[in-house]
C-alpha cells in the first residue's frame, strides 16, 4: 500500500543548519550532512535543504554542501532555494539531489519548469507554493494569494490555478505551505490543502502550522495531503520521524514502517 | 565487482552511480561505447523520464550491443523506465520498440480517484524467491516515482498495489528489471544493488 511521506526539512545557511522563526534567533543546529543521515536513520522518508539565504555569492558553499549530504543518504533528497535557471539546477543535480525545489523564480519565469523537467524528468521538479487566504475574493480558499521572496510580496497568482498551471508544465509535486497556519503550531490549513490536492494529479507536500502529532493526522485525512514537511520534528512531542510515524500508524494513517 | 552503467542522456545518473559505489563497485558509465558493452562484467541500465528517449539506445547501437551481452550471460539491471524497456514496449511512445526480452505492454494506470503518478514508498510481496530480492522480506517498502508499469506476468518477481497490481521487480535468468528506485530505498534498495552486484556473469565462451 502506498504510505503517506514525513519530509525532514533543514534549513541552511552559509553550509550550516539554522532554527529559528524567519531569520529571528537564529540558532545553529549542526552539520546538513550529519543530520540528514540521522534523520534518514530514524525513518524520514525524504530530505529536503533548504537554503535560506541563497545569495548569489553563496552558491559554490550549497553546492559543497549538497555533495556532502547526498554522498550517504540513500533516500529521495531535495534541495530549494536560489534555483533561478535550468544550468542552476543542473549543478545541484550534479552534487547529488535528486529533486529540485522552485519558488520565485518559477514565478517570475515559468518556463523554467517546462526546462527543468524537459531535462531531468517531472519527478525531479517541485514547485513551491506560498499561500495566504484572501478574504476579498470569491473562494478564500481556491484563491488563496501567491506570495513571492519569502511570503513578503503578492506574486498576483492565485493558488489553484498556479498549482494547475504547474502541473501542466511538467511539475512532479507541489510543495504547499500556508503562510496563515505557519508557525502558529495549531495545525495545517487542511480546506487550502485539500483545495490544492483536489486540483491536481501530482502529489501535494503539506507545511506550516504542524504542533501535535493528530494535525499530521488532519492534513493527512480532510487535507488530503500525499506527504507532509516537518520542519522542526522535536517539536510535536516526538523524538523522531519514526515515533511520529509509529503514532501515525496507531491513528490509522498508512506509513513507512518498520523503517 | 564491476558495473557498466548506460547513460541515454535522459535525466540525473548521480544517485545511481553514488549507491554503486558506495556498495565498493568499480562503475564505468557510457552513452555509446559498444565495446565496452561487449566486454561488461554486467549492465545497469538506469532511467527516468519519457519511453521515447530510450530511442537513442537503438540509434548508437546500444540495443543490439545489450542484446548480445545478455546473450553471453552477463547480468543486466534495468531501473525504472530502464525496466519498462526490457519489454516489448511502453503505449508511452507506442512506435518505440523495447528491447522485447519480456514480451508484455507497459502502460499508463488506469484512471482512478487515485493520483497519477504514482509517488513514494510502496510495499513489496515478494514472489517465488527471485535472486536479486534474495534477504528482502514480503511487506518491505522501496521508493516509487512512475506513471506507466508492466503488468504481472509469470516473470514477475515482487508485485506492488496501486491502483491495480502491477510488476515492482522482474526476473527471468540474467535479466532483472525494477520499477521503483532501489538507489533511493533506504537499505533495502541497498541490499538488492547488492544482490545484484555480487551475480556472477555466466560464462558461455
Amino acid at each position: 500500500m502506498i504510505t503517506k511521506r514525513i519530509i525532514a526539512c533543514l534549513d541552511v545557511h552559509a553550509g550550516r543548519v539554522m532554527k529559528g522563526v524567519q531569520f529571528v534567533d537564529l540558532i545553529d543546529a549542526g552539520d546538513p550532512a550529519t543530520l540528514a543521515a540521522r534523520h534518514a536513520r530514524e525513518g524520514a522518508d525524504e530530505i529536503v535543504l533548504l537554503d535560506i539565504t541563497a545569495t548569489h555569492e553563496g552558491r559554490q558553499t550549497l553546492l559543497d554542501t549538497v555533495r556532502r549530504t547526498a554522498r550517504d543518504l540513500f533516500v529521495p533528497f531535495a534541495v530549494g532555494g536560489g534555483i533561478r535557471s535550468a544550468d542552476d539546477a543542473a549543478q545541484v543535480f550534479e552534487a547529488g539531489a535528486d529533486k529540485v525545489s522552485v519558488n520565485s523564480a518559477a514565478l517570475a519565469n515559468p518556463l523554467l519548469i517546462d526546462a527543468i523537467g524537459r531535462s531531468f524528468g517531472a519527478q525531479a521538479v517541485v514547485v513551491a507554493i506560498d499561500a495566504r487566504r484572501d478574504p476579498q475574493a470569491g473562494d478564500p480558499v481556491r484563491d488563496a494569494q501567491v506570495f513571492v521572496q519569502g511570503g513578503r510580496k503578492p506574486a498576483g497568482r492565485r493558488v489553484v490555478e498556479w498549482a494547475r498551471e504547474a502541473e501542466a508544465r511538467g511539475a512532479g509535486e507541489i510543495l504547499l505551505t500556508s503562510m496563515d497556519a505557519d508557525g502558529t503550531r495549531t495545525g495545517f490549513d487542511c480546506e487550502l490543502t485539500a483545495a490544492v490536492s483536489e486540483s491536481v494529479s501530482i502529489p501535494v507536500i503539506a507545511s506550516g502550522g504542524a504542533g501535535t502529532v493528530g494535525h499530521f493526522v488532519e492534513v493527512f485525512g480532510h487535507g488530503r495531503a500525499d506527504a507532509a514537511l516537518a520542519a522542526s520534528i522535536f517539536h510535536f512531542g516526538v523524538s523522531s520521524a519514526r515515533s511520529l510515524k509509529e503514532e501515525l500508524a496507531r491513528a490509522g494513517v498508512s506509513v513507512r514502517l518498520p523503517c | 565487482m564491476r558495473v557498466t552503467v548506460i547513460d541515454y542522456k535522459a535525466g540525473n545518473l548521480t544517485s545511481v552511480l553514488k549507491s554503486l559505489r558506495h556498495l565498493g563497485a568499480e562503475v564505468e558509465v557510457t552513452d555509446a561505447d559498444l565495446a565496452l558493452v561487449g566486454n561488461a562484467e554486467r549492465i545497469l541500465l538506469p532511467g527516468v523520464g519519457h519511453f521515447q528517449a530510450t530511442e537513442r539506445l537503438d540509434a548508437t547501437g546500444l540495443t543490439l550491443a545489450i542484446r548480445a551481452a545478455i546473450g553471453r550471460g552477463a547480468p543486466f539491471l534495468g531501473i525504472c523506465v530502464g525496466m519498462q524497456w526490457l519489454y516489448a514496449g511502453s503505449t508511452e511512445a507506442p512506435q518505440q520498440p523495447g528491447l522485447g526480452h519480456f514480451v508484455a505492454t507497459c502502460a499508463r494506470f488506469p484512471e482512478s480517484h487515485e493520483k497519477v503518478p504514482h509517488v513514494g514508498w510502496n510495499s513489496l510481496e515478494v514472489r517465488s524467491r527471485p535472486r536479486l530480492l534474495a534477504g528482502v522480506e514480503a511487506g518491505e517498502f522501496v521508493y516509487f516515482t512512475h506513471s506507466y508499469k508492466a503488468p504481472v506476468t509469470a516473470d514477475t518477481a515482487a508485485v506492488a498495489q496501486y491502483i491495480e497490481p502491477f510488476s515492482a521487480a522482474v526476473e527471468r535468468g540474467n535479466v532483472m528489471g525494477v520499477q521503483f528506485h532501489p538507489e533511493k530505498s533506504g537499505e533495502t534498495g541497498l541490499t538488492i544493488l547488492r544482490n545484484f552486484l555480487s551475480w556472477e556473469a555466466v560464462t558461455t565462451a
